[in-house]
């Protein structure tokens, strides 16, 4: 694999011990909270951000966001120094880490954010650093396209989610997470719907339910310690971590219900069928990843507090093993060369410690006691029975789950205690950054097991509460709840688990059939995203001409238009115009104008068009001195020079008018002038015939001097009052001649190459 | 452009210009004239030069090119907007320094924030336009 690193490169670089040591760090920092967020008490810290609009940077640590927080730091820490390992010497290394730790800190900001707004900014950060995670073998072709899959679909869900959040925030007058939850239930109000279609678009495309689901497996372009942190452990788990989140205030409704349990069970046991098809070991993990998710979606359908619950143990249980197999997978792929099923065999004698981290990790997939993968097992299955949809729910979730035990042995069981197998490399032990993570990982799952009072005091149990809204009555999780029917339904899913395991290569034979008939998803994507782009350039063909006549008749014909029908739509009264009054200078100014653009239409000469526009502006600058604006007319009397400079540049470039062309649009072109002059000078007229509001002008009158220490009001409106949007005027200017400037130079360049070919 | 007596006058023209145009930057605050309208005067004073001249030579005149003279001047905006930020007031409020006394009518003169945010629309203007005229000339 290219991605792998030379074994003897040296791996203690500064940006990988860095990363590492402050993620460990950052884990420690919230490890404290621990004892204060399990009795009862969230912590809050707020930054005003855009306090005028109510966006905050607040944060928000309860039960939930804890344990997320632990393990985005957790599980990272552990992934950094693995990464360390796994990609040492590799060139690129400490770009690799930059965007690992990026990750790391915008999902710590998006599950402890309290803030909507700040939740979004960071949901798309993750997108976005995952974005340049997937494709870090940006070589790779399908490494590129699988990146900009998984960052087109996450970031219109997360468009979708804005919306969503914006409307929650306008119904509810807030935009706290806090108060938004503690505020009750938003069934009833009238958006509640568009607003739950909306955040689930965003949750179901992050975390990949079916139908959005087919980003995922094609992520695991990505090197392998990034499948294992972002597409197992947390990110991906984002949306249920937004389905959590929003429990309090979305759940409870007929929609609520019927969505997460259709989408999630759909997605679970798809997913499940098709971790048995695979048979690369890393695709395998991808999918069971799919089915983790499609579960947590499912049980968060529920309401009780069984069901969630459910939800949090296993999701606790997931990231544990989950990224424990990974890890353990790279391992593999590293020491032996190959990820392949059907190849691998037997690793146990030449990798024991290897061996001995799967078989933990694979012992907890499997759900088998007394690993916390069965409490996980048993909870859920006393969750699913009490839900609204218990009969739908209890076989989907037996399917899920007996397949699950059945990949549990194919990716753990068989490579390390099956047959031995023909493997491309000579097997040996893997370095010890790159076994710590699998195996204080497999033996957190074996210790949460054994005491799982500890596990469900500290970790799931504030969860539960913080996901309910309210206080459970806890007591849920343990290791032994008597003869009852989950326990029954688990020795099921064991006894099927295990056929399926024996059966599992005949069965992986006929999937495989029935995927080469069912319809491709993810072919489908490339087609629509193929038409899409015909249709975007059609589209730019017809609007964007290239024609700058084009682009200035539609611009004031929408201008006209738009005027117009604001003209016929309001009644605004008569018009009262009177010419009386005016000075005989003031007629011979109006006269100057006129007869200046009517020579600019007639001439045929651009100079002479170009002198007579000059005039027009000159009589404008002459009625800003009439009325006593100085410095308008000094603006504008040398603005008024320069562009006669700059076109007459312009035209020495350019060739003789072209009267016999200009002719087929004059008519057009005329009618249009005259509408646009009409509607302009109608405009002007009614402004002036309101009374004019002299607020403004008496507030700059006084404040100028007494305030701003000037007397020219329009210089202390420029650099004192409104200084914000002159900024934004010179940068304007600024950009406008960087424009002008490249394209010139572009231009010179482009004839430049052009004479040196001949 | 041959001409020897536009060529000779535009080397009294162009000083003139050019100082008139920091004349119009400073009495900005008071009377008619301030950062944009001082800035096109500048840009008009090299221009003039350069019609004089040839662009080449207006180039070598100004010491650096037209476009950092621009960012340089948006920089000079942006920071002497970001003075007030520093001192617990929103971004762009003004700033005054009395020097010589501790208010307008006392003191002997002012530094302040808001002649810097001109001076910086001064330098974007100027740069941007000559930035522009000179690629043009160039071009032909």
């Amino acid at each position: 694999m290219a991605e792998h690193s030379d074994p003897n490169a040296p791996w203690k670089t500064p940006a990988g011990m860095a990363t590492t040591a402050i993620t460990a760090l950052l884990f420690l920092f919230f490890l404290r909270y621990l004892p204060t967020v399990a009795a009862g008490e969230p912590v809050r810290w707020v930054i005003p951000w855009i306090p005028s609009l109510d966006v905050n940077l607040s944060f928000w640590i309860d039960g939930l966001s804890l344990m997320f927080a632990l393990l985005i730091t957790g599980i990272g820490a552990m992934v950094m120094l693995y990464a360390a390992r796994y990609l040492a010497g590799h060139p690129q290394y400490n770009r690799f880490a930059l965007y690992l730790f990026s990750f790391m800190l915008s999902m710590l900001g998006l599950v402890l954010a309290d803030n909507v707004i700040a939740l979004f900014v960071f949901w798309e950060l993750t997108t976005f650093t995952s974005y340049l995670l997937i494709g870090f073998s940006h070589t790779d072709p399908k490494s590129r396209r699988n990146a900009l899959q998984a960052l087109l679909l996450t970031a219109a869900g997360g468009l979708a989610l804005l919306a969503g959040f914006i409307m929650i925030g306008v119904t509810q007058g807030t935009f706290e997470l806090s108060e938004i939850n503690a505020a009750g239930s938003l069934e009833g109000q009238p958006f509640y719907m568009l607003i739950l279609i909306l955040v689930l678009l965003g949750a179901f495309t992050k975390s990949a339910q079916v139908p959005f689901h087919f980003w995922l497996p094609n992520a695991m372009a990505a090197p392998t310690p990034v499948s294992a942190y972002l597409h197992s452990a947390t990110m991906v788990k984002g949306g249920v971590y937004l389905l959590a989140r929003m429990h309090p205030s979305l759940s409870g409704s007929d929609a609520w219900i019927w969505a997460l349990s259709v989408f999630g069970a759909v997605t679970a046991v798809f997913a499940s069928f098709m971790a048995l098809r695979q048979t690369d070991l890393k695709q395998t993990l991808a999918y069971t990843t799919l089915m983790a998710l499609g579960t947590l979606t499912m049980f968060l359908a529920g309401s009780t507090g069984y069901a969630i619950t459910a939800a949090m143990t296993f999701l606790l249980v997931h990231s544990l093993y989950k990224a424990g197999l990974f890890l353990m997978i790279g391992v593999v792929d590293h020491a032996t060369g190959t990820r392949e099923a059907g190849v691998l065999g037997g690793l146990s004698k030449t990798m024991p410690i290897t061996g001995a981290a799967a078989a933990a990790a694979a012992l907890a997939m499997a759900g088998i006691p007394p690993f916390l993968g069965f409490i996980a097992k048993e909870v859920a299955y006393a969750g699913a029975l009490e839900m609204r949809l218990w009969l739908f729910i209890v076989p989907m979730a037996l399917i899920a789950f007996a397949l699950m035990f059945a990949v549990a042995g194919i990716v753990a069981y068989k490579p390390f205690y099956g047959p031995q197998g023909d493997l491309p490399r000579e097997p040996h032990e893997g370095p010890w950054p790159m076994l710590l993570g699998p195996v204080t990982l497999g033996v957190l799952g074996l210790l949460f097991g054994l005491l799982p009072g500890i596990g469900a005091y500290y970790l799931i149990e504030p969860a539960v509460d913080a996901v309910l809204g309210r206080p459970d009555t806890g007591g849920r999780v343990k290791l032994w709840a008597g003869f009852n029917l989950p326990l029954l339904l688990s020795l099921i899913t064991f006894a099927v688990g295990f056929l399926l395991y024996q059966k599992h290569l005949q069965l992986r034979e006929r999937l495989a059939r029935i995927e080469a008939r069912a319809p491709d998803l993810d072919a489908g994507w490339d087609v629509f995203l193929e038409r899409f782009m015909a249709f975007s350039k059609v589209q730019t063909r017809v609007i964007q001409t290239g024609v700058l006549r084009q682009y200035m008749f539609a611009t004031f014909a929408v201008f006209a238009v738009t005027v117009l029908f604001t003209f016929l739509a309001r009644d605004l009264g008569a018009l009262s115009v009177s010419f009386t009054g005016l000075s005989l200078m003031e007629w011979g100014v109006a006269l100057l104008i006129a007869a200046g653009a009517v020579l600019v239409v007639l001439t045929s000469s651009r100079i002479v068009a170009l002198v007579a526009l000059g005039v027009v502006g000159i009589g404008v600058a002459l009625i800003f001195i009439m009325y006593s604006a100085p410095d308008v007319a000094i603006t504008q009397l040398l603005v008024e020079l320069l562009v006669v400079v700059l076109l007459a540049f312009a035209f020495l470039k350019m060739p003789m008018l072209d009267t016999k062309g200009a002719q087929t649009h004059s008519f057009a072109n005329g009618v249009l002038a005259v509408v646009v002059g009409s509607v302009t000078t109608l405009v002007i007229l009614f402004v002036v015939d309101t009374p004019f509001d002299r607020r403004l002008t008496d507030f700059f009158e006084a404040a100028s001097w007494t305030e701003a220490f000037g007397r020219n009001i329009v210089n202390v409106i420029l650099v004192d009052f409104r200084t914000l949007d002159t900024f934004g005027e010179i940068a304007v200017v600024m950009i406008a001649a960087l424009g002008a400037f490249a394209l010139l130079k572009g231009f010179a360049k482009a004839r430049a190459a052009k004479e040196d070919r001949k | 452009m041959n001409s020897i007596i536009f060529t000779a006058a535009a080397r009294i023209l162009v000083a003139l210009l050019f100082v008139f145009s920091l004349f119009m930057l400073l009495r900005g605050h008071h009377l008619p004239g301030g950062g944009f309208i001082g800035g096109l005067i500048g840009a008009v004073s090299f221009i003039v030069y350069s019609l004089a001249r040839g662009p080449a030579e207006a180039r070598q005149a100004l010491r650096m090119s037209p476009e950092a003279i621009a960012a340089i001047g948006l920089g000079i905006a942006l920071l002497s907007g970001m003075v007030s930020f520093f001192m617990g007031d929103p971004l762009f409020t003004g700033q005054w320094y009395w020097v010589g006394g501790d208010s307008y009518e006392t003191a002997a003169f002012s530094i302040n924030s808001v002649l810097i945010f001109d001076v910086g629309v001064y330098l974007v203007v100027l740069g941007g336009i000559l930035s522009l005229t000179y690629a043009f000339e160039e071009e032909t």
